[in-house]
């Protein structure tokens, strides 16, 4: 049952155009920002080669248009989101899930894994790029395969969170919004700490987790935050239904 | 046999406000139950209620011997619902939105089609099968939002207001369909349409404030027989001096000059009775009550049109 509206949320993501545009635009910032770091990466190759210990081509390429990636993302995702929930709230569909024999459980995990399929889609896209690097060079695998995995995290929790705006209101700009500025937050709350005594604070940056796994350090403590997060705002999707059900 | 549906005591509260208040009723295989009521009186939210869209404050739903509350799923599988506004996703076609709601309602991989195809034939879809939803008129939207009720021939289907944007044409279709799914299921009609659920349903209940005032045979509705009769009489003796005789209670002129009588006397002894008097009779009817006058009666809580109750023009 869940992966029938997994599916019917993958489906009608493409029978709009919203779901094709994303596609594009992600694709054109992205080669465009890979393009000039290997325009960057070859003008400095010369003195990359006398230094000892030097940087690679996935340090210099591949780290940083996953950076790029995540920072598109986060500006995109909240307008994958956005419609997941309230949209069935104001075109009143959601009274056709809630009266199948469907639970709530199975209503909200189906719609996000949906939204992981497509997310899939576009981290397969980006991973292309890097890889058709191959053809030339040896590749730090690994890096990259860690990086990927990262951003695979990173996007879904930028999601999670986002259905659960999503379900707090019945207009899609608002949950869009809320999502982008709740991300936001999240992503530099750590921008001005400097000292150790904001561990805290750099724990709670989404950032901070990220970038531990761009340089190819794959930490539990990073991964089990990621999963926190997700797991977390999808129960609290999954809570905020079953309590309107109550009080609508 | 037991009831597809029972519904024991069911309250729902908004804050203080109280929507619904304390109904029990039940529903037969092959019952098709009129749920009346003005705006606002609690239907919807009982509706609602009976799908699990809503979650009662006290309380018992049991559908097809399935306690609704506790097993959510099970019960529903026994249900087909039509709301208010019908839940499409415009964005898909006729036939794939159907092809989902029958997933939806776990029908297996061998019957997809076939249920989808009799589900079509049923609300005369076939001319539209591959038109976005979108683009239909509002007739035909109705229409899929009723194939989507009785895809899955559920034992109890709840329509909501389900002739809404139909022509007069397609809402006899649509009765007809209704009748004909009656015969096998039991069919809860939510409308504001009193000659529609006279022409359809089986039993009537009537719903005011959040309260059940009314539950009815419509065929015992029908058949009730008064002592209300409309007259018109061709000499001019007054208002007054028919009151005089003993044998009627009250007398009225309605709007077209003819007058209403109260009388305890049969049909037969009054017309007698009349003509030993000479007024010359023109004009006899016997009132039958109506529906519509004890919906009225019923909902408006106005005194002088209760004692009307069970008066109506035939």
């Amino acid at each position: 049952m869940i992966f029938t509206i997994a599916k019917k949320e993958f489906r009608s993501l493409f029978l709009s155009p919203l779901a094709w545009v994303i596609l594009a635009v992600i694709q054109i910032i992205l080669a465009w920002s890979f393009f000039t770091s290997i325009d960057v990466f070859f003008n400095i190759q010369s003195e990359l080669s006398t230094m000892p210990n030097a940087p690679g081509v996935t340090d210099l390429i591949i780290s940083p248009l996953y950076e790029v990636a995540s920072v598109v993302l986060l500006m995109i995702t909240p307008l994958l989101t956005m419609r997941l929930i309230s949209e069935e709230r104001r075109n009143a569909t959601m009274s056709l899930l809630l009266s199948a024999p469907v639970s709530i459980s199975e209503i909200v995990i189906g719609k996000y894994l949906g939204l992981l399929f497509f997310i899939c889609t576009i981290l397969l896209l980006i991973i292309l790029m890097p890889l058709s690097l191959s053809m030339g060079t040896e590749l730090d695998y690994a890096k990259l395969f860690s990086g990927a995995l990262g951003l695979l995290l990173i996007i879904a929790a930028f999601s999670a969170a986002g259905i659960y705006m999503s379900s707090l209101t019945e207009n899609p700009m608002i949950a869009a919004i809320s999502t982008f500025g709740l991300l936001l937050l999240l992503w530099m709350i750590n921008v001005n700490s400097t000292s150790a005594g904001d561990n805290t604070l750099s724990y709670l940056s989404l950032h901070t987790h990220f970038t531990a796994m761009l340089r190819g350090i794959l930490n539990t403590r990073d991964i089990a935050y990621f999963l926190l997060f997700i797991i977390g705002f999808v129960t609290l999707t999954i809570r905020q239904l079953e309590t309107q059900r109550l009080q609508s | 046999m037991s009831s597809l549906i029972s519904v024991n005591n069911l309250t729902r509260r908004y804050g203080d406000f109280c929507a619904v208040n304390n109904i029990s009723f039940e529903l037969a295989a092959g019952d098709i139950l009129g749920f009346l009521g003005p705006n606002g009186a609690g239907k919807s939210s009982t509706m609602q209620m009976l799908t699990g869209n809503l979650a009662p404050t006290f309380g018992e739903i049991t559908i097809n011997g399935v306690d609704l509350l506790e097993h959510p799923k099970a019960a529903k599988k026994s249900l087909g619902y039509l709301p208010e506004v019908p839940p499409l996703y415009k964005e898909m076609t006729v036939y794939e939105y159907l092809l989902y709601c029958a997933r939806l309602h776990a029908i297996s991989k061998q019957q997809l089609n076939k249920v989808c195809d009799s589900a079509i034939e049923r609300c005369g879809l076939g001319d539209v099968r591959q038109r976005l939803i979108r683009n239909l008129s509002k007739g035909f939207q109705q229409r899929v939002g009723i194939a989507q009720a009785i895809l899955h021939s559920p034992p109890v289907i709840i329509l909501d207001e389900p002739t809404v944007g139909l022509d007069p044409i397609q809402i006899l279709e649509i009765r007809k369909l209704i009748k004909t799914l009656g015969e096998s299921h039991g069919i809860i009609l939510c409308t504001h349409i009193l000659p529609e659920v006279q022409a359809v349903c089986s039993r009537v209940q009537i719903i005011n404030c959040g309260e059940l005032v009314y539950s009815a045979d419509i065929a015992d509705l029908l058949n009730q027989q008064s002592n209300r009769y409309e007259l018109a009489l061709s000499s001019t003796i007054s208002q007054d001096d028919i009151a005089k005789h003993d044998v009627i209670n009250s007398v009225e002129t309605l709007d077209n000059s003819r007058l209403l009588i109260d009388s305890n006397l049969t049909a037969e002894k009054l017309i007698e009775y009349i003509v030993q008097q000479q007024w010359g009779l023109t004009h006899f009817n016997q009132h039958q009550p109506s529906l519509e006058q004890t919906f009225i009666a019923l909902t408006t809580g106005d005194k002088s049109i209760n004692k009307d109750l069970e008066v109506t023009q035939s």
